[in-house]
């Protein structure tokens, strides 16, 4: 059941994938990513990380693809003109894939296959103990990047703002 | 239909990781519209935070949860000041493609 | 195997009785609005027009479903579907009692085993945090819905409706963490069950009486960002009819217009429904049952059973003479039955629980006949310097209390 699972996800998060890079309009490779974001909150679950599965939803997929979402509406992003046929994407994709294939078996090589993924093994994913780990060993990061947002709030809204002249 | 194992084998979540990120990469570097090489960066972040949480699986701590939530946090930061960045260059330049975009080359 | 066949039945009610519940809930809508106006709303099909949802589905369904043609054809498509998805799967994670516990039924050839089923389909651990990432989801719906039709009214109907929505969300999380800083537990299970009991024997121990004025203001935050989330006066600008012309679902008919309506009054119920479990108290009675709270319903389903008949006596139309006196035996079979402590015991939390969500989704209708809407520079200037920093400070000073005591 655990494998059956893994492999729908695992389906749905390739193909949403692999049609973020293959469509041409912005919206559709948008949707895309959200759809690669939801499979993979589903994998996080079936990991056992319950609270990162859910910050993955409201977070990743809730909020900062909304944003993307919106941004392409605003600036009414057309479909992407037909580029010029250069070599390098020819020679571009063989070599990704080559790469992709050495990492692949880099870790098949590495990890034994006795150690199996089952869920409901780890429980130490749930929020109780996410909160006790980020608030104590983890809290000097937690209020730096608390700080970081602000400035990045700070940065957006000068940025994207309207000139007063 | 072959037997599926019981348990998923590790290996399999980190290929699928593998898979995510070069595909990333092949978004980055082949599309030519800058907001779709934007959420390419975010597909390669995805992968890597699959990634973490496959690792802190298998040494079965929570520090590994926490790595990806600070990713998370630190896309979010990244996507609202790069997208207002865009917002900026599509209002001076009326363009969103990168090879338009090259007045500092040369 | 038992399980699997619990769990769809269980899926299979609750589906059923939630999209009766959202057709229901527009008559009482429409009745409720049309008493506040001074007018008496729909009386013609059926006694006191309880048929008219049945009527409004019918001719939904039969209504001709166009495509406009300038419209981008996969998203137009996707958007209703998106919107009504996204609105229905929190159901999933709300309880609405305790425990359901059926004998085990041996008569001739049918074997059916003792069943004990929680009245929930699933309790997730963190049951909140996935009803906030659902309705966060839901703002794809709206957004699609305006950008695809390619039509420059619904473009800015569409954004304005998901920008508010993203706004909101987060006063909303903010009012939502106060009182989980008491309950200690992100499950709705775990959160009723910190509810049970009474202070000093007869006041109920609902998250709005703990830890006095600060919840309470939770709750009033949570209300006014749940009006907000699901687009309801007074913060409807984007979609109300005459602004914008309809806003975002202008160029949709018929039955996908009927979607992105039932997406909305789901999401209103189960906004309702987590007020009701996160504040008031889940399926607690408000008084203890030494004092009689388990005949109160009896009571109040008795009185409308007289009360059908004394509108037997002067009714709208001639076939009511005959019709509500039917009705009005059924709500006093009804409460007979609710006399049998055997039946009343798995049923009685239920009736508490759905009398509280009617409360809210009373107020919700109460509202919209009586408030005008805000304008949007208004609505985003509320969420964003009022009620923002009003929620933060109220998690700061909730936090205070819980670590002081």
């Amino acid at each position: 059941m655990d494998a059956l699972l893994f492999m729908i996800f695992a389906a749905i998060a390739v193909v949403c994938g692999i049609s973020l890079v293959v469509q041409t309009h912005p919206i559709s490779s948008a949707l895309s990513l959200v759809g690669v974001m939801g499979a993979l909150a589903a994998l996080y679950l079936l990991l056992g990380g319950e609270f990162i599965a859910a910050a993955q939803l409201v977070v990743y997929a809730g909020a900062i693809m909304v944003l993307f979402v919106f941004v392409i509406m605003l600036l009414n992003a057309g479909t992407e003109h037909k580029g010029r046929r250069t070599w390098a994407k020819y020679a571009g994709a063989p070599l990704l894939l080559v790469l992709l294939g050495l990492i692949a078996i880099g870790i098949t090589h590495h990890l034994p296959a006795s150690e199996g993924v089952m869920f409901g093994q780890f429980t130490k994913g749930t929020p109780l103990e996410f909160g006790r780990a980020l608030f104590t060993t983890y809290l000097l990061p937690f209020e730096v990047t608390s700080v970081l947002i602000l400035i990045a709030i700070l940065g957006a809204i000068v940025l994207a703002r309207k000139e007063i002249d | 239909m072959p037997a599926l194992p019981s348990s998923v084998p590790l290996s399999w979540y980190l290929t699928l990781s593998a898979i995510l990120f070069v595909l990333g990469i092949a978004g980055f570097l082949f599309r030519r519209n800058i907001i779709t090489v934007f959420m390419s960066i975010e597909l390669m972040l995805n992968a890597v935070n699959l990634s973490f949480i496959t690792f802190s699986y298998k040494l079965k701590q929570v520090d590994g949860h926490i790595f990806s939530f600070f990713v998370m946090v630190v896309a979010a930061a990244e996507a609202a000041v790069g997208l207002a960045i865009i917002l900026t260059v599509f209002k001076n330049r009326q363009t969103l493609e990168i090879d338009e975009l090259s007045s500092l080359k040369n | 195997m038992a399980f699997l066949i619990v769990t769809i039945v269980k899926a299979a009610v609750v589906a059923f009785v939630l999209l009766t519940a959202l057709a229901y809930l527009q008559w009482l809508e429409r009745k409720v609005l049309a008493h506040i106006q001074l007018r008496v709303g729909p009386r013609r099909v059926g006694p006191h027009g309880l048929l008219q949802p049945l009527a409004d589905v019918i001719k939904l369904i039969t209504k001709e479903d166009m495509m406009p043609s300038h419209v981008n054809k996969v998203f137009w498509f996707l958007a209703p579907f998106i919107a009504v998805v996204f609105a229905l799967i929190p159901i999933a994670v709300i309880p609405f009692g305790t425990e359901l516990r059926l004998p085990a039924i041996n008569l001739g050839p049918v074997h059916i085993p003792a069943i004990r089923t929680a009245m929930q389909l699933t309790d997730i651990n963190f049951g909140v945090l996935f009803i906030l990432g659902i309705s966060g989801l839901g703002v794809y719906g709206v957004a699609l819905a305006g950008w695809s039709s390619n039509n420059k009214y619904s473009l800015l109907g569409g954004l304005r409706s998901s920008a508010q929505m993203i706004s909101y969300e987060l006063p909303m999380a903010l009012a939502i963490a106060a009182p989980l800083l008491v309950l200690n537990t992100l499950s709705f299970r775990g959160i009723v069950d910190a509810q049970s009991g009474f202070f000093f024997g007869f006041l109920p121990k609902w998250t709005i009486f703990q830890v006095f004025p600060l919840n309470i203001i939770s709750f009033i935050l949570f209300i006014i960002a749940a009006f907000a989330e699901t687009n309801r006066v007074p913060f409807d600008l984007p979609e109300a009819e005459n602004e914008l012309v309809a806003g975002f679902h202008t160029e949709y008919g018929s039955m996908k217009f009927a979607s992105f309506f039932m997406a909305e009054y789901c999401n209103m119920v189960t906004v309702s429904c987590v007020a009701t479990l996160l504040f008031l108290g889940g399926w607690h009675p408000p008084f203890p049952a030494a004092y009689g709270s388990s005949y109160l319903p009896s009571l109040v389903m008795a009185g409308a059973g007289v009360l059908c008949f004394l509108h037997a006596a002067s009714p709208a139309r001639p076939l009511d003479r005959l019709t509500l006196p039917v009705v009005g035996i059924a709500f006093i079979a009804l409460a007979g039955i609710f006399l049998i402590p055997a039946v009343a015991l798995p049923l009685m939390p239920i009736i508490w629980f759905t009398a509280k969500a009617l409360v809210i989704l009373f107020v919700y209708i109460w509202i919209r006949g009586t408030l005008p809407r805000f304008r949007y520079d208004q609505l985003m200037r509320f969420a964003w310097t009022f009620m923002f920093p009003i929620a933060v400070v109220n998690l700061f000073l909730t936090g205070l209390v819980v670590a002081l005591s």
